[in-house]
C-alpha cells in the first residue's frame, strides 16, 4: 500500500492511463463545443438567408396591397390580416380553456386518476402532429358546414393553443407555495376566490408567458390551415368564407414558378419569423423575471 | 394585470364581511366553489374529448378505405388516383426512415449541446446560448421547408452529396445507400431538416434532466478523481437514462408528424429506393400534397384520412412512451 | 517521499488510553500531534465577492484526525472543499494563499485535479452510492487511476470493503445494486469507495448527519480505525463527535479560524472566549 501512496508529483501524473483519460475528456469537450456551434450555425444560416432574401424584396406595398396575380405587383396585406384575425381568435378561444384545464390540474386534480389522464392527454396533444388537428377539424366542421371557413381555421388553431397554455398554467400554479393558498383560505376565502385572486395573480407572468408562446406557435402554423381556412388570394375578412393567411400564402407562393411570388414568399417568411422569434424572446424574458423560489 | 387589480378590490366583499353577512357570503361562495369546480372539470373533460374526437373522426373518415382495401392498405405500395388503388406502405416507410435518420443525426449533437450547457459553458452564456438553441424550435416549419428547398437542398446537391458518392462508390452497401442521382431533395435532406428542427427539443430535455442530477453525486465522482466526461458517463447518464430516452422519443414524435418542412424537400415520389438520396414520401407530405386533389366523399380522401389515422396511432405510441419515460420520478 | 516510514506517527499509537471527561463523553487526549500532512498558509476564499475564509493558517497532522467545528456558515465546509479543489467545479469561487500537500501548493493552476482528488478523497453528508452494483461502485474509482487485472481488482474490492467494515454485509451481494443497502451501509460503501483509490487524505463532510445513532457510531469507530493509514479531516456540527473522533480540533467562526488545539484541550480549556461560548452552547 505504501507504493500506491507515494506519489511522484501532483503536476505530472505520468501514466498512460491518465493521459488517455484526459485526452478522452478533451475530445468530448471539443465535440460539445462543435455541437453547440453546429446548432448556432444553423440558426444563423437560416436567419441570414431570411434577412438577405426577405429584405431584398421588401417594399412597403406589401403592407398596403393584397395578394395579386403574378407580375401585377401585389402585397401581403390580406394574408397578414387573415393571420392576425385567426391567431387572435384562436388564442381568445383556446387560452381561456387552457387556463381552466391548467387550473383543474394544479388546484383540483393533483393526484387523481382523472387529473393524471387529462395531463397525459394534454401532453400528447402538445406534441401531436398539427396536420392531424387540421384533418380533425375538417371532418368535424368543414364537411358539416359545407365548406372551408375562417372559423374552421380558428378552431384548429384554438385546439393547438390549449395544451400549450395548460402546460405553463399548471407549472406556474404549482410553483406557488401552499402557504399562500392556506393564508387565503385561512382568511375565510372560498377556494375559487383564492384561485382567481391569489393564485392567478401570483402566477400572472407565467400564464402570460404561456399565452405568448401559444401565439407564437400558431402564428406560423400552416398544415392545419390547409384543411380548414384553406387560404384565399382575395381580400376577405368573412370568417364564414375561406380565409387567407400568411403561412398558407408563403406555401403557395414558394411552390409557384413565379419569381415575384417567390420573392414575396421570402418577405412573408422574414416577417413571420421575426414576429415569432420576437414573441418567444419576450415570453422567455418574462419567465426569467419571475421571482425565483429556492 | 388590470383585471387582477380590480379583482383585488372586489375581493374585500366576501373576505371582509362580518357577522350576519358572513353566512350568506359563505353560502354563495359554496355555490361559487361548486360552479367553478364544475367549469374547470368540464374543461379537463373537453381535452379528453378532443383526443377521443380526433381518433374517432379520423377512423370514421378512413373507414371506407379500410373497408375497401382491408389490411392490404397497410402493405400495398400502390397510390393510383386514376384506378383508385391506394396503399400506405411507401409513405409509412418514408415517415419512419426520415424520422429515424433525423434522430441519428440529432441525438449526438443534442447530447453535445446539453453537455456544453451543463458542464462547460460559463454561467453568463448558458442562458443566451440555451435560448438561441431553443429558438430553432420556434421557427415555423414552413420556413424550414422554404429554406430547405431553396438553400439547403442546392447546397447539399453541390457540396455534400457528390463527395459522399465519390467516397462510397466502391464500397458495397454504402454505394447503394448513397447511390443514384442526387438532386438535393429527397429522404436525406428531409431527415437533415427534421434533425435541425427536433435538435432543440432533445437538447433542452437532456440539459434539463442533466441539471436535475444532485450536485453531491457528481461531486462524489469528481472526488474520486473522475474527469468531466467520466462523471457524465458513469453518474449523470445512469441517473437520467430513462428521461434521456424520453427526450429522444419526444423528438421522434415531433419528426414523425412534421409536415411543411418535409413536404418541400422530400420530392413527393411514390417509390421506395435503397438510396437515401432518392426522393420519397411521408404520411404527412402525402396528405398535404394530395388533399387538394381529393374530392369530398372520394376513396382518395378516405385513404388520406386513413393515413392520418395510421400516423396518429404511430405518434400516439411514441409520444405516450416518451411521456412515460419523462414522468417525474420520486426519490431524487 | 513514501510517508509510511519517515513520519513520526509511531509515537501516537503508544497512548490510546488517556481519556478525559467532557460533557458526558470521553475526549481522548493526545499530547503530541504528528508532523503536518497538509498545511494551509494565509488561505482566503471567495464566493464571487463574498469572502468566506479569512487568512486561514492551519496544519493537518499526518495520520491523525482533525475535526472542524463551528456554527453553520462559518467556513468549515468551504475549507474542506478547498483541500481537494472541489470548489474549482464552480466558476466564481476562488482561493488565494497556499495549501501545501507534500511540499506542493495544490492551489496552483498546474495541479492535475483528477490526480489530486485521487490523493485527497472525500466522503459526503449523504451517502452517494452510484447507480451500479456494489462491486462497480468500488471498481469505478480504482479503474480511473490504475489498470488492474480481475484478480487484483477483486482483492482491492474486498480489501476496501473490509477496511470500511462492510465486507460481511456486502460479500454475498457484491453484484447487486448498491441502492439496496441501508443508509449506514451505503455510507460505509462510500468510504470503501474512497479508500479503494488509496488516497493519503480523506475528507469527511458531516458524514453522519443523515444517519441514525447506531450507524453513526459505526462510522466513528471506522474513522478511528482508518487513521492508522490515512490523514483525516472531518467537518461536523456535532461537538461530541468531534470530541470522540478528533485528535486536533479547529473552531471556525465567520470565516476565521478562532482556535486550534488538541481535542481535549480545546474542549476543556478553550483559550478564546468565542470558543468557550460555542462549546457551552451559548449560540445557535
Amino acid at each position: 500500500m505504501a507504493d500506491a501512496l507515494s506519489a511522484p508529483t501532483l503536476r505530472r501524473p505520468a501514466t498512460a492511463l491518465a493521459r488517455r483519460r484526459k485526452r478522452m475528456d478533451r475530445l468530448i469537450g471539443l465535440f460539445a463545443y462543435a455541437s453547440t456551434a453546429i446548432g448556432l450555425f444553423f440558426l444563423g444560416w437560416l436567419l441570414v438567408t431570411l434577412i438577405g432574401r426577405g429584405a431584398a424584396a421588401f417594399d412597403v406595398t406589401i403592407f398596403t396591397k393584397s395578394t395579386a396575380p403574378p407580375g401585377s405587383g401585389g402585397g401581403l396585406l390580406n394574408a397578414m390580416v387573415g393571420t392576425l384575425i385567426q391567431t387572435v381568435l384562436g388564442t381568445a378561444i383556446g387560452a381561456p380553456i387552457g387556463l381552466l384545464v391548467g387550473t383543474y390540474l394544479a388546484e383540483y386534480a393533483r393526484n387523481s386518476v382523472l387529473g393524471n389522464t387529462v395531463r397525459f392527454v394534454s401532453d400528447i396533444l402538445l406534441s401531436a402532429p398539427s396536420i392531424l388537428i387540421g384533418l380533425f377539424v375538417y371532418q368535424l366542421i368543414v364537411i358539416n358546414t359545407g365548406g372551408f371557413s375562417g372559423w374552421a381555421g380558428v378552431v384548429a388553431l384554438a385546439i393547438i393553443v390549449i395544451p400549450v397554455v395548460v402546460r405553463t398554467t399548471e407549472d406556474m400554479l404549482r410553483l406557488i407555495p401552499d402557504t399562500l393558498r392556506e393564508a387565503a383560505i385561512g382568511l375565510g376565502s372560498p377556494k375559487w376566490v383564492m384561485i382567481r385572486f391569489v393564485c392567478y395573480r401570483a402566477a400572472m407572468q407565467g400564464i402570460i408567458t404561456g399565452v405568448l408562446l401559444a401565439v407564437a406557435r400558431i402564428a406560423g402554423e400552416t398544415a392545419p390551415l390547409l384543411f380548414t381556412s384553406l387560404g384565399n388570394l382575395n381580400w376577405s375578412t368573412d370568417l364564414n368564407e375561406a380565409m387567407p393567411s400568411l403561412p398558407i400564402t408563403i406555401y403557395q407562393y414558394a411552390a409557384s414558378p413565379y419569381d415575384d411570388w417567390i420573392a414575396l414568399a421570402w418577405v412573408g417568411a422574414l416577417i413571420i419569423t421575426v414576429a415569432v422569434l420576437a414573441i418567444n424572446i419576450v415570453a422567455r424574458y418574462l419567465i426569467r423575471t419571475e421571482p425565483s423560489r429556492k | 394585470m388590470q383585471q387582477a387589480a380590480s379583482a383585488a378590490a372586489t375581493m374585500g366583499g366576501p373576505l371582509g364581511s362580518h357577522g350576519g353577512r358572513a353566512r350568506t357570503a359563505r353560502r354563495s361562495s359554496n355555490l361559487g366553489d361548486r360552479i367553478f369546480e364544475g367549469i374547470v372539470t368540464a374543461a379537463g373533460l373537453l381535452v379528453l374529448g378532443l383526443l377521443g374526437g380526433i381518433i374517432v373522426l379520423l377512423f370514421i373518415g378512413g373507414w371506407p378505405a379500410f373497408r375497401e382495401f382491408g389490411f392490404g392498405f397497410l402493405w400495398s405500395a400502390e397510390w393510383d388516383s386514376v384506378r383508385e388503388q391506394f396503399g400506405a406502405v411507401i409513405s409509412v416507410y418514408g415517415t419512419i426512415v426520415t424520422s429515424i435518420l433525423a434522430i441519428v443525426f440529432a441525438v449526438p449533437v443534442a447530447f453535445g449541446i446539453a453537455y456544453y450547457l451543463t458542464e462547460i459553458a460559463p454561467e453568463v452564456i448558458r442562458r443566451p446560448v440555451g435560448i438561441a438553441i431553443e429558438l430553432l424550435a420556434a421557427v415555423p416549419s414552413i420556413i424550414y421547408g422554404m429554406w430547405g428547398l431553396f438553400v439547403l437542398a442546392p447546397f447539399l446537391a453541390q457540396y455534400v452529396q457528390p463527395p459522399i458518392q465519390d467516397w462510397t462508390m466502391d464500397i458495397p452497401i454504402l454505394n447503394e445507400l448513397f447511390g443514384g442521382p442526387a438532386f438535393g431533395i429527397g429522404i436525406f435532406t428531409a431527415a437533415l431538416i427534421l434533425a435541425i428542427m427536433i435538435l432543440p427539443f432533445i437538447a433542452a430535455t437532456m440539459r434539463d434532466v442533466f441539471m436535475q442530477v444532485p450536485a453531491i453525486y457528481k461531486e462524489s465522482a469528481y472526488g474520486l478523481g473522475a474527469t468531466r466526461w467520466e462523471v457524465v458517463r458513469n453518474v449523470v447518464f445512469p441517473y437520467t437514462r430513462a428521461s434521456v430516452v424520453g427526450g429522444i422519443m419526444l423528438g421522434l414524435g415531433r419528426a414523425l408528424g412534421e409536415t411543411m418542412a418535409v413536404t418541400f424537400v422530400i420530392g413527393n415520389a411514390n417509390a421506395i429506393s435503397p438510396s437515401l438520396f432518392a426522393t420519397g414520401n411521408t404520411i404527412a407530405s402525402v396528405i398535404a400534397l394530395e388533399f387538394p386533389e381529393a374530392l369530398q366523399g372520394s376513396l382518395k380522401l378516405s385513404s388520406l384520412l386513413a393515413l392520418g389515422f395510421i400516423l396518429f396511432v404511430i405518434s400516439f405510441i411514441v409520444l405516450a412512451t416518451s411521456r412515460y419515460m419523462l414522468r417525474p420520478r420520486l426519490g431524487n | 517521499m513514501a510517508m509510511s516510514n519517515d513520519s513520526p506517527s509511531v509515537a501516537v499509537a503508544a497512548d490510546p488510553g488517556s481519556t478525559r471527561s467532557f460533557g458526558g463523553v470521553a475526549a481522548r487526549s493526545r499530547a503530541t500531534l504528528n508532523e503536518p500532512r497538509i498545511s494551509c498558509r494565509n488561505l482566503d476564499f471567495f464566493y464571487g465577492d463574498n469572502q468566506a475564509l479569512k487568512g486561514i493558517t492551519l496544519d493537518f497532522p499526518d495520520r491523525q484526525v482533525t475535526g472542524m467545528i463551528g456554527p453553520s456558515g462559518c467556513g468549515k465546509s468551504t475549507l474542506l472543499r478547498v483541500l481537494n479543489r472541489m470548489y474549482s467545479l464552480y466558476p466564481g469561487q476562488r482561493a488565494t494563499g497556499e495549501v501545501i500537500l507534500d511540499g506542493e501548493n495544490i492551489l496552483s493552476d498546474k495541479v492535475d485535479l483528477n490526480f489530486l482528488r485521487s490523493r485527497v478523497g472525500m466522503v459526503f453528508q449523504k451517502p452517494t452510492p452510484f447507480p451500479m452494483t456494489i462491486y462497480e461502485n468500488i471498481s469505478f474509482g480504482v479503474k480511473l487511476h490504475e489498470k488492474l487485472g480481475k484478480r487484483e481488482m477483486d482483492e482491492r474490492v474486498e480489501w476496501s470493503l473490509r477496511r470500511a467494515a462492510i465486507w460481511d454485509e456486502a460479500k454475498d451481494r457484491l453484484h447487486t445494486n448498491a441502492m439496496g443497502l441501508s443508509g449506514g451501509q451505503q455510507q460505509r460503501l462510500c468510504i470503501a469507495r474512497t479508500i479503494a483509490v488509496k488516497p493519503e487524505v480523506i475528507l469527511f463532510d458531516e458524514p453522519t448527519s443523515a444517519l441514525d445513532p447506531i450507524s453513526t457510531l459505526k462510522i466513528e469507530e471506522l474513522i478511528d480505525e482508518l487513521k492508522r493509514d490515512f490523514t483525516i479531516v472531518i467537518v461536523t456540527h456535532n461537538m461530541q463527535q468531534a470530541a470522540r473522533c478528533a485528535d486536533q480540533v479547529a473552531f471556525f467562526f465567520l470565516g476565521e479560524l478562532i482556535e486550534v488545539s488538541p481535542a481535549a484541550e480545546l474542549f476543556t480549556r478553550p483559550k478564546h472566549p468565542k470558543t468557550q461560548e460555542y462549546i457551552t452552547g451559548r449560540f445557535s
